[in-house]
């Protein structure tokens, strides 16, 4: 049974149809993602996962259990936790206020403290930033800041949208190696990508939507030598 | 190593508490000392420079004298003025804060507060009690009654009038606050009026002790007057430092305020962070209820008698205060509350003496203040402390 699926979800923006019957399943353990170009539907599925949207047909299954109708705040409680497009950090809390509402839903101190360690072991910036507002960090460090305040929920599946948006490219290397190391250590991992050639790289499966639909699942591995993704994704030939 | 790296992560967590504790609860009742200090002074000052000036003008009385010695007291009533508008103001900053709407019900719960104590008040009479009861708890019992019945009626109020409406255009929510001020306030004299309290109800109270003496301010030929502060509005001051001491600790120290500043900021992004977003909308609309009844219950402790639509003006006064404050931040409700309280204060009390009587009365004292307040809007119209919310992306 895989871990998070979606079938044949439709989603809406009022009378435009965004998603045309998604299906995609990620196993326990995985990195699978989504690639395709803009406005293929990329954020709208994951805000659909995340309840932010909800979808007008199909399912969405949480280890086999219906997830679809929860509200928001329900889907985080059961460990699907979402880093959204453009980091949305919270601009008028500190960098550890931004952390600390990462686990709004956790009551373990020690744990919660351990886990603000981890984060600012796979990002000393923001350590040094502890008491500086959200707001006023650049947008490198922003994103360090979104990813370290999902991790601080514990999830068992992230979601990612974009988080190599706008970074230069030592920071891109960095931040894909840290999204390889947090699956290393036992997260499973929906990444949604522009920069198709470093999601295929970490990937293990990946799924090519376009327009709403999904024209393209394989591994990566084979999406990374298909010649449809290596000409309209890879910039090859 | 790991476990030097947990211990080391607590401390942080523990060190911040204290020194946020001092900066983030006290640093805002420091502003609004500030302000409290810089009106008295400015005013004060504008004042005896006019009476400076205007002192060969009148041969009637000692202008300066005149000035001088009631400056106290005008000093002490502008605290009042301001708390009770700021502890207002917050309900509208606040709901506004995690919503951009105005509830303009808001003044009816303070008006519902209100009641509450006098209802109050009343059954203790009818059973003989009010004489003996402890003035202290009584005051404390009916504070907390009136947050209590306030911050639910606001909490059910947004459950049944406003969201349903979230999704709605902007005005419709606000012709709703509108419809459910009203129907507060005919509901109020419905009740008040068939229960015997009557439309003009006697907030009655156990004596609540002499008006405390200060100081003796020297005046001509050795004389001496009195400097004193009555009872009730001591009560007012001391218990509304302490709901502001609250809300600061509530808003900037606990896991629910950082959740409510998060929901402020970016609803959406917050109900990823797994807070129910409803949760901390009702809670907001409770918070700022309780503030608003606690008010009302010190508004009528002091004033005597209140009715039905007591809550109209100072309501939007309060609501003015927020605007002035820099609406959505919660210093800024409390920084304008004080000066607009103070403003009221000095122009009411001293309009009058220095025109000889002829401009006398509240009336004439709304016309200055808020003149002045549209000035502050125009060369400042976030308002005082409003860069907050300008910053808010
Ligand atoms: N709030 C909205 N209202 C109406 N249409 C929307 C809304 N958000 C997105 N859409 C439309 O839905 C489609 C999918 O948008 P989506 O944001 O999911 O694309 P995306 O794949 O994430 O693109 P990008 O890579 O640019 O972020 C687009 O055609 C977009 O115009
Ligand atoms: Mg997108």
């Amino acid at each position: 049974m895989p871990l998070l699926e979606l079938k044949n979800v439709h989603t809406y923006y009022g009378n435009i149809h965004a998603l045309k019957g998604i299906s995609l399943s990620v196993e326990e353990g995985e990195i699978v993602t989504l690639i395709g170009s803009n406005g293929a539907g990329k954020s709208t599925t994951l805000r659909t996962i995340s309840g932010l949207l909800r979808p007008r047909y199909g399912e969405i299954l949480f280890k086999g259990e219906r997830i679809d109708h929860l509200p928001p705040h329900k889907i985080v409680e059961l460990g699907v936790i979402q880093v959204p497009e453009g980091r949305r950090i919270f601009p008028r809390l500190t960098v550890r206020e931004n952390l600390e509402i990462g686990a709004f839903l956790r009551k373990d101190k020690a744990e919660i403290a351990r886990d603000m360690e981890r984060v600012f072991h796979l990002f000393p910036r923001l350590y040094e930033r502890l008491n500086q507002r959200g707001g006023t960090l650049s947008g490198g460090e922003q994103q360090m800041l979104a990813i370290g305040r999902a991790l601080m929920g514990r999830p068992r599946v992230l979601l990612l949208d974009e988080p190599s948006m706008g970074l230069a490219p030592v920071l891109v290397e960095q931040i894909f190696g840290i999204i390889s190391d947090i699956n290393a250590q036992g997260t499973t991992i929906l990444l949604v990508e522009q920069n198709a050639l470093m999601a295929l790289a970490i990937a293990h499966r990946g799924y090519v939507l376009q327009t709403g639909e999904i024209v393209l699942a394989d591994t990566a591995q084979a999406l990374r030598e298909n010649k449809l993704v290596q000409h309209a994704y890879l910039g090859v030939g | 190593m790991a476990v030097e790296a947990t211990t080391g992560a607590e401390l942080i967590l523990t060190r911040r508490s204290f020194r946020s504790f001092m900066s983030e609860v006290f640093g805002p009742l420091l502003q609004v000392f500030l302000f409290v200090v810089g009106s008295a002074v400015a005013l004060g000052g504008v004042v005896i420079l006019l009476a400076v000036v205007l002192r060969g003008t009148r041969e009637d009385i000692d202008l300066l004298q005149g000035t001088i010695t009631i400056l106290p007291q005008v000093i002490v009533d502008g605290l009042v003025r301001g708390f009770l508008y700021a502890t207002i103001a917050l309900g509208y900053t606040m709901v506004y804060g995690v919503l951009e709407f105005i509830n303009f019900a808001h003044g009816e719960i303070f008006m519902v507060g209100a009641f509450v104590g006098a209802f109050f008040g009343a059954a203790l009479a009818s059973s003989g009690m009010l004489t003996t009861i402890n003035p202290i708890l009584f005051v404390i019992a009916a504070v907390l009654l009136g947050m209590a019945v306030s911050g639910l009626l606001a909490m059910s109020v947004e459950r049944i009038a406003y969201r349903p409406l979230r999704n709605a255009p902007r005005l419709v929510p606000l012709i709703s606050a509108i419809g459910v001020s009203l129907v507060l306030q005919d509901v109020m004299r419905m009740i008040a009026v068939n229960t015997g309290l009557g439309f003009n109800a006697q907030f009655r109270t156990p004596d609540l002790g002499q008006p405390l003496v200060l100081a003796h301010m020297p005046i001509a030929d050795e004389r001496t007057i009195p400097v004193s502060v009555d009872s009730r509005s001591l009560i007012f001051i001391v218990v509304a430092i302490l709901m502001l001491i609250g809300l600061n600790y509530l808003v900037n120290i606990t896991k629910l305020g950082t959740a409510i500043r998060a929901v402020a900021q970016d609803r959406p992004t917050a109900s990823l962070m797994g807070i129910d977003v409803n949760r901390v909308i009702a809670i907001t609309f409770l918070i700022g209820g309780a503030l608003g009844g606690a008010a009302g219950i010190l508004f009528g402790m002091r004033v005597g008698t209140i009715n039905p639509y007591v809550g109209f003006l100072p309501g939007l006064k309060a609501f003015t205060a927020a605007v002035l404050g820099g609406i959505g931040n919660i210093t800024g409700a409390m920084v304008g509350g004080i000066v607009l309280g103070f403003l009221e204060a000095f122009v009411a009390s001293y309009l009058s003496l220095f025109t000889r009587g002829q401009f006398s009365g509240a009336s004439y004292a709304d016309i200055v203040a808020f003149s002045i307040l549209i000035l502050i809007l125009i060369f400042r119209p976030s308002g005082l402390l409003g860069e907050v919310v300008a910053q808010k992306v």
